[in-house]
């Protein structure tokens, strides 16, 4: 399973969320590999992923995917992480 | 895994910022002070807001000002900037924002190894308070573990 995180800048940001999403990833025992992207290498980064996770303010710059769009409200709560991957991975 | 550099002239406490812009600019100007970013990075960070909105605000209260690696970046390093009166980003859940976390990455390459030890210091959820609420230097270098 491929899982991209977007940013702005493809790094900070998205990497924290990469970093993060791999804990959780762990602790769930859920096999994925995951990329840290900026929003304008979305397309290419994204076209064979199931998940996006990313912020609310690049839903639309994200477009149509065939990916899960899973927004992230706070980067640093491995809580919020594990409820949502759970619910789209679980 | 180590944090960037956060020397003592990068962190500045109880500041006074009008908006996100004055908030962001303090950042970029403790990142000049420290050596890690020239001052013509913080129009990077400024324009990161500006084209994509305030998705820098990534927890309640705390702003992550970064740009892209570039020629305004001299190495990696990060500034801490504490507000006397929190400002909005506009962020729909987020806001209002008290500590600024400024970012200079130099090498994309190792950029998670930095941000995997940022990551260290925020996953304990009291951290981002305790810095808005920190009164000395040490003190926030002890809550980031680079005292």
């Amino acid at each position: 399973m491929k899982i991209v995180t977007i940013c702005g800048a493809g790094i900070g940001s998205s990497g924290i969320l990469k970093v993060n999403a791999e804990r959780v990833l762990r602790k769930l025992d859920i096999p994925a590999t995951v990329v840290a992207a900026d929003i304008s290498s979305v397309a290419e980064a994204a076209a064979d992923a199931q998940v996006i996770l990313t912020s609310i303010e690049f839903v639309d710059a994200i477009g149509k995917t065939f990916a899960d769009v899973i927004v992230i409200d706070n980067y640093f709560d491995t809580a919020e992480l594990t409820e949502k991957l759970d619910a789209a991975l679980g | 895994m180590s944090l960037p550099p956060l020397p003592e002239s990068a962190i500045v406490i109880g500041a006074t910022a009008d908006d996100w812009r004055s908030a962001v600019t303090l950042a970029a100007e403790a990142l000049a002070a420290s050596g890690a970013a020239k001052p013509e990075y913080a129009r990077e960070m400024i324009r990161m807001i500006e084209e994509h909105g305030p998705y820098v605000v990534i927890a309640p209260g705390l702003a992550l000002a970064h740009a892209r690696p570039g020629p305004t970046v001299l190495q990696d390093g990060l500034s801490i900037v504490t507000l006397r009166e929190p400002v909005r980003f506009g962020h729909p859940y987020n806001d209002p924002v008290s500590v600024i976390l400024g970012l200079a990455i130099a090498t994309p390459d190792a950029h998670l190894a930095a941000v995997a030890a940022v990551a260290n210091v925020f996953n304990d959820s009291s951290a981002i308070a305790d810095l808005a609420a920190a009164t000395t230097v040490d003190e926030v270098q002890r809550i980031m573990g680079t005292a």
